[in-house]
């Protein structure tokens, strides 16, 4: 492998789209795809065993479909010439497609460009526009989320009546108090003591 | 469980931008499951390694390279290339590598055996097509490298195993020349390629492995000529058969010098009748041929002396030879008794003597062994054991060692011809309420656990359990009908003539039945399952009966050869019947329309445009009698670009009377000019589809009318130059039309060119809209645009009493010169990704908003709301148009990781979508297949009927708990308080 590395490295830095030796009208795409590392490292909620060797490289919508070398490195062969589209599919990264014009007239002219953001490419490397996480990250328990759930509202709410609502009793005139009580007593109004076991008493 | 009220407000409440489907990680697996296949394994190669996991490399008819686990058949690593991109050869060289010829031997790659990671690949190009043939010797050595030889396209190639270099090539140019075999006699530099050409000369080229020089060329001539294919009996002697396939020739080329002899096959075997082919096999001395289906094995003594050594009348499979020692081969063979198959190791020299005999017992539904690969291993007494690798007819693959079968893959499941879906059984009385009782205790434990889990108490081991419980939950795999019709079967057609019903609970296989109707038989050569439909479902009036699909199957890949109907029973997996049929199968149409016991009525289209209704009885019949007038459906020339549509005209006017062939005529066609347009897509809506509300509000409080039309069909069409791929053509070469035609009377009722674009189109229809995909040549993107159809004349019925009484479309008489009062609006925006397949939501009722979904050339299932393809969106909405939940215009579509609703997974070499509407209102059931399948049940506007899955019932009971006791906590306080009051 160590042998062969430097070799392709020349080939590949020297034209990419490069001219190949077979008939006259196909040509070869050569490019690399290259996943930085400090990217794949903040990825901690899937792991992606064999990262590289899942990677996809598609031509014109799944024409031609081809993998990675293990350095990233990709190719396609005998593609005739015209304005081709490359994707690249690998789980956890987005990319762009990228539109390579593979010429006739002067082969050996790398013509790239993303086409989402229409930025041109000198060399036929991709590289991820960003990561996609397929997941929501489940928010870390808080007694705010709690308290603010249907329940915790319940929960609250009657702990504000049992609580506040004697207080304000007692701010109460007693007067005022006493004649509301005996006009209660005398509507019959059931109140919540007479309701309960041992309210009878009353 | 579900609070079965319609909060339809909520609908509105939902209307937010985050996205609908999302999932927390956790969550995988709970409502969805995903399964990998392979296909049918076209070649094995089984990993020499001595250490490590024991290893077997396969390529299947998916385009799949895969290493699976020996021992439990799991995948390690698997590939699958591209559709053009078949698999010619596969092997393994140097122990650690996968070595793949595919695309007619012009792709040679190389794979790292542990991990399946690509090492090198090489483009092999050629003068003229050719067979392939990729062969690794194992001590062939160049420089220290170890060679493999690949013959492909005409030329002969060495290269390093190691880099995929090529070392040296040899053209075979001579025009006629064809290929047959390469031989590489172990032990020699030698490479012997021969072959026929001019079609009775018979050629051989010696060949010097090292450098690839020619040595020697010899050719002898043959005046009865060749057929078919040679078969290898030993690296200097190959068997052929003359023209007329009742010769056979045994050709030997020892020293470079080639001697024949010629033994016809009369005798051989006395009562041979047709014309022999031979069966290609690679063990030595043996070949074989086959008269009839029967199929002979001879052995060839000595130089050309041949033997008859067994005649079998049972289907029969051979597998490859395997060299076990330095002299001995070894091969299996396989034959079938009824229900048992009998497995036989035999030495290649000694036919009599069998190194190993076994039965195993077969499932009956698995059909004939098709291939056998065999792999041995050494024992602890140190003798020889073998394993084989058997591929059924219905594409699974299973592992036979000591007369058992150690394990076995569905992988007819990787090519899914159709899919439908059917009820489970209702629950019956009976399940006792103990068992509930028993749980119970259960029930708490576990939600006290769920509490633990929210509360962040839990430990991991805690977990680990919490994780286990949400994923076996029993409930989501019962074989009963659930009140919100989650649980369904799924009833899939696959290419082997098998069907599967599939539990959507967890996926695992109910019940799989190999259709008898798709066997091949004197009449019926190739048969081939077409499509599904759901030909009985019971639920008014025939709730006993069980429900049935009918398949619908042809006798060759033509349309005109005659059709099959199967009936399958999809509570037992019964064939309840067949029909031969006496004529083809066109088209099927489903009718609206069933008969007293829920029978579907269907119509049949021949290839001579007569319609034969089905089922024949005379209910149905008299049913169809009344709806005659009303029947009117459309079909679609591609070749001509012509659209037709057709009606009933009377009965046949055949020589037979048949009182259910209905012979047709035309009523409109509608003809594409074939110079400047091609038709290349055509969708029309879901028969099933629900709409729930016809009329749409607007912000301004507005009303508008959506025209919704059964029998509306979109037509897309390209130009003839710009059909092929991305590429081929310039942006000013090519356009996309697109149109909307009425099936009834064939009037377009919109049209709208996109210059400048071209194919492939994919395209959903569902209520008034369509939106379809396709690339723009000019942006260089793709596009997807969107199509909504408005019914104008009903525009004036503002309020509820012009609804009532005003105008409606109902009494126009529908007439191709009565044109309605439609508008369309549109809309187009940039998408990024290709796409494979497109589907839309389908709900019970139709009141939940839609989603669609779009599958991705990664092989990825994306969710993406119906607002985002709204040609009512503008750049700057108003603050109406923003209330009412429209969203903002941008030029491209947004894609939201958290809405791809395959999560992390792929659903490899994806083929179609279906979505399946639950009982529940808020619930889609959606099933994804390719080589892969995936299922899931997505909510597009929340569950906004249901509690969702993650509701703690235990803070529910806690609260409760609370409450009771804050409620006597303040009565004894209230009562101490007026204690208090009274002794003041």
């Amino acid at each position: 492998m160590a042998a062969v590395t430097p070799l392709l490295l020349l080939l590949l830095l020297s034209s990419a789209p490069s001219f190949s030796s077979g008939s006259r009208n196909a040509y070869n795409i050569n490019g690399r795809v290259k996943i930085p590392q400090g990217l794949g490292l903040g990825t901690k909620g899937y792991a992606l065993p064999g990262r590289m060797s899942n990677v996809k490289v598609l031509l014109n919508g799944g024409q031609n479909i081809t993998f990675l070398r293990p350095d990233g490195y990709f190719s396609f062969h005998n593609i005739p010439a015209g304005t081709h589209l490359i994707e690249v599919s690998a789980i956890g990264y987005f990319f762009s497609p990228v539109r390579v014009d593979v010429s006739a007239r002067n082969p050996g002219k790398v013509q790239a460009a993303l086409t989402e953001n229409r930025k041109g490419l000198s060399e036929l490397v991709l590289e991820p526009l960003r990561e996609e996480q397929y997941y929501e990250i489940r928010e870390p328990f808080s007694i705010m989320s709690l308290l603010k759930s249907p329940m915790g509202l319940m929960v609250g709410f009657m702990l504000a009546v049992a609580f506040l609502m004697p207080k304000l009793v007692e701010n109460m005139d007693p007067e005022e108090m006493r004649r509301a009580q005996e006009e209660m007593r005398s509507q019959g109004v059931p109140s919540l003591s007479s309701l309960l076991p041992g309210g009878a008493r009353n | 469980m579900a609070i079965r009220s319609f909060f339809l407000f909520i609908l509105f409440f939902s209307s937010s931008l985050s996205p609908v489907f999302s999932l927390y990680e956790d969550q995988v697996g709970l409502m969805d499951w995903h399964q990998q296949y392979i296909g049918k394994v076209k070649q094995a190669v089984f990993s020499s390694q001595r250490a490590g996991r024991k290893r077997v490399v396969v390529s299947t008819e998916e385009n799949v390279i895969a290493s699976l686990d020996l021992r439990h058949g799991e995948i390690f690593w698997r590939h699958l290339l591209g559709a053009d991109d078949v698999i010619d050869g596969i092997d393994i060289g140097l122990g650690k590598y996968v070595i793949t010829l595919s695309s007619g031997g012009s792709i040679l790659r190389s794979w790292n055996l542990p991990d399946g990671q690509m090492v090198w690949e090489s483009s092999l190009q050629g003068p003229k097509h050719s067979k392939s043939f990729l062969l690794v010797p194992t001590n062939l050595k160049f420089d220290k490298d170890n060679v493999l030889v690949v013959f492909s396209n005409g030329r002969l190639h060495a290269i390093s195993c190691i880099d995929g270099e090529v070392l040296w090539k040899k053209d075979f140019e001579a025009e006629s020349f064809e290929v047959q075999q390469v031989i590489l006699p172990p032990g020699s530099d030698l490479i012997h390629v021969v072959g026929f050409a001019a079609l009775s000369q018979f050629e051989m080229y010696q060949i010097n492995a090292k450098n690839g020089e020619l040595l020697k060329h010899e050719s002898a001539s043959f005046s009865s000529g060749f057929s078919g294919q040679v078969s290898l009996v030993s690296t200097e002697t190959v068997v052929a058969l003359d023209s007329t396939g009742s010769i056979l020739l045994t050709i030997s080329f020892q020293d470079g010098k080639i001697s024949s002899q010629q033994t016809p096959i009369s005798n051989l075997v006395e009562d041979s009748l047709g014309p022999a082919v031979i069966i290609p096999s690679s063990v030595s001395g043996i070949f074989a041929i086959k008269t009839d289906a029967v199929p002979i094995f001879i052995r060839v003594i000595g130089k050309g002396n041949l033997e008859v050594v067994e005649k079998t009348t049972h289907e029969i499979a051979v597998s490859d030879a395997l060299s076990i020692s330095e002299d001995q081969q070894a091969f299996a063979l396989i034959q079938h008794a009824s229900s048992e198959i009998h497995l036989t190791v035999k030495l290649a020299h000694d036919w009599d003597g069998n190194l190993l005999k076994e039965s195993v017992k077969m499932d009956r539904q698995r059909g004939l062994v098709h291939k056998v690969f065999i792999n041995n291993y050494i024992r602890t007494d140190r003798s020889y054991g073998f394993r084989v690798l058997i591929v059924m007819e219905d594409h699974s693959l299973l592992l036979l060692q000591q007369g058992e079968i150690v394990w076995s893959r569905e992988d007819g499941l990787a090519s899914i011809i159709d899919v439908t879906t059917s009820e489970l059984p209702v629950e019956r009385d009976g399940v006792s309420v103990a068992k509930v009782e028993h749980n119970l205790f259960e029930w708490l434990k576990g939600h006290m656990l769920k509490l633990k889990g929210t509360l962040m108490l839990a430990s991991p081991e805690d977990m680990a359990a919490i994780q286990s419980m949400r994923l076996k939950s029993s409930e989501k795999s019962k074989m009963t009908r659930d009140h919100n019709g989650f649980r369904k079967l799924l009833i899939v057609l696959t290419r082997a003539g098998k069907l599967f019903a599939l539990h959507t609970g967890d996926g695992r296989i109910v019940w799989s039945y190999l259709l008898r109707s798709l066997h091949k038989s004197e009449a019926c050569q190739s048969p081939i399952g077409l499509n599904l439909y759901q030909w009985q479902v019971p639920h008014h009036h025939a709730m006993d009966e069980n429900p049935s699909v009918l398949v619908v199957s042809r006798c060759g890949p033509s349309s005109d050869t005659s059709g099959v109907l199967s009936f399958v029973d999809t509570y037992t997996g019964k064939e309840l019947s067949s029909l031969s049929l006496d004529h083809a199968v066109v088209q099927v149409i489903p009718l609206p329309y069933t008969d007293s016991t829920e029978q579907r009525l269907h119509l049949l289209i021949d290839a001579d445009k007569h319609a034969h209704l089905y089922p024949k009885t005379s209910g149905a019949l008299s049913i169809f009698k009344r709806e005659f007038s009303n029947i009117y459906w459309y079909s679609v020339e591609d070749q001509n670009g012509i659209i037709k549509g057709h009606a009933l005209k009377c009965k046949c006017t055949g020589e037979v009377a048949d009182e259910f062939c209905f012979d047709t005529r035309d009523l409109w066609s509608v003809v594409f000019p074939s110079e400047s347009e091609k038709t290349i897509a055509t969708v029309t809506r879901k028969l099933n589809e629900v709409v729930h509300t016809q009329a749409k509000v607007v912000a301004d409080q507005d009303v508008m009318y959506k025209y919704i039309s059964r029998n509306l069909l979109f037509v897309a069409t390209v130009a003839p130059k710009g059909s092929g791929e991305i590429g081929s053509v310039t942006p000013e070469e090519s356009w996309l039309v697109a149109y909307l035609i009425d099936t009834v009377t064939g009037l377009i009722l919109h049209r709208v060119t996109h210059h400048g674009s071209q194919g492939p189109v994919h395209a959903v229809f569902s209520e008034n809209w369509v939106v379809y995909h396709y690339f723009n040549l000019r942006a260089h993107r793709y596009e997807m645009s969107v199509i909504e159809i408005y019914d104008q004349s009903r525009a004036d019925n503002k309020d509820v009493w012009k609804l009532v009484l005003g105008k409606h479309n109902l009494t126009s008489p529908i007439s191709l010169f009565s044109r309605p009062e439609v508008i369309t609006k549109s809309q187009s925006y940039f998408f990024t990704h290709s796409l494979k397949a497109i589907a839309v939501t389908s709900t019970a009722k139709g009141i939940t908003s839609k989603q669609l979904l779009l599958g991705t050339i990664g092989d990825q299932v994306l969710a993406l709301d119906k607002r985002f393809l709204d040609p009512r969106r503008t750049v700057n909405p108003t603050q109406l148009e923003k209330e009412e939940g429209i969203i903002p215009l941008t030029e491209s579509l947004p894609i939201i990781p958290q809405s791809y609703v395959t999560h992390a997974l792929r659903v490899e070499g994806l083929r179609g979508i279906i979505t399946v509407p639950a009982k529940l209102e808020s619930t889609t059931l959606v099933f994804a297949h390719g080589v892969d399948l995936f299922f899931t049940q997505l909510a597009p506007s929340r569950t906004y009927d249901s509690l969702t899955e993650d509701f703690s019932y235990a803070l529910l009971l806690i609260t409760i708990v609370a409450l009771v006791a804050a409620i006597f906590v303040t009565w004894r306080l209230s009562e101490r308080k007026e204690l208090q009051e009274k002794w003041r």
